[in-house]
């Protein structure tokens, strides 16, 4: 495959394309990251939304009180 | 599962761990096919090697049109059902769409300054895309001005449905106003004008950015739901602490 004259362009374009697409998945990952760490650790202070205080664990049926 | 199902944010949080591993896989597969066969077509007669610019450039910018109209029907979900994942897939959706708004925008510079002689014109498609790249970050900034998220839902709501009729326009801009760009050559009435051996790899990177569009969408919306998660326990422990 031979790009011609204008590889810079066609390479700068594949290049921009893969940074924006490595930002992309970057930032979904790293705040996936963010928001599991900061339920967990609510949830490790005993910390739990209004429904779950209201119906409990729905596999065990026990409520939290 | 029924899809009626999936209006549950725990049931869809339950589906997109499921899922998304296998959405994922299927990006890279299309994808590495795709780049392959982009690797493998030939050069346009008159543009040369520079049309392999098309085959991201090309869906990109059906990606960040797209984008829009998904958050325009996202949009009518919050203002006439007031559904919170309404609210929750626009939300997801705006950054993945300036972000392909930006490629679609940066691509067609690279493109059009060994074609043109140019990297921009003020003409009305290369305009209305960069409206529509301003108009993303508009509605990323209101998101974050407006404190109370429903009083925010409802806002970029209205911002989203005023901002889709820059939909039509980028569309038939070709065909209403003089401008360098071509006019429309796959999605036309009379069929697509590209040799097939260009149109084939164009599709199948269409198809891959589509899948990475949903698979970053599913997860970005994911994240959305337990980011609420989070400021709902937070606002129930500082009331509980101000007991």
């Amino acid at each position: 495959m031979t790009l011609g004259p204008y590889a810079a362009f066609i390479l700068g374009a594949y290049g921009i394309a893969a940074l924006i697409v490595t930002a992309m998945v970057a930032w979904v990952m790293i705040d996936h990251r963010r928001q599991a760490r900061a339920l967990a650790d609510l949830e490790a202070r005993g910390v739990t939304r209004r429904s779950e205080q209201r119906t409990g664990d729905p596999r065990t049926g026990e409520v939290t009180p | 599962m029924p899809l009626i199902d999936l209006a549950n944010p725990t049931r869809f949080l339950a589906f997109t761990s499921r899922f998304l591993p296998w959405l994922a896989a299927a990006t890279v597969l299309v994808l590495a096919v795709g780049i392959s066969l982009v690797a493998s077509a030939p050069d346009d007669y008159q543009q040369g090697a520079t049309v392999k610019i098309m085959f991201i450039h090309v869906p990109a910018a059906w990606l960040a049109m797209g984008c829009w109209t998904l958050m325009s029907i996202a949009a009518l979900g919050t203002l006439v059902w007031r559904h919170p994942l309404a609210d929750v897939a626009a939300r997801a959706a705006a950054p993945l769409g300036a972000a392909f708004t930006a490629m679609c925008l940066i691509t067609g510079m690279l493109w059009g300054r060994p074609m043109w002689g140019t990297y921009w014109v003020w003409d009305g498609r290369l305009t209305s895309v960069l409206v529509l790249f301003l108009m993303y970050l508009g509605v990323l900034a209101l998101w974050r001005t407006v404190d109370d998220p429903s009083r925010a839902a409802r806002a970029t709501a209205v911002l989203t449905l005023v901002g889709a009729v820059n939909l039509p326009i980028i569309k038939f801009s070709v065909d209403w106003w003089s401008t360098l760009h071509q006019p429309a050559s796959v999605l036309r009435l009379g069929g697509p004008t590209i040799h097939p051996s260009l149109l084939t790899p164009l599709l199948i990177m269409a198809l891959g950015f589509l899948l990475l569009f949903i698979t970053l969408h599913l997860a970005a919306m994911r994240n959305e739901i337990m980011r609420r998660r989070v400021r709902t326990m937070l606002m129930l422990q500082a009331e509980a602490a101000g007991r």
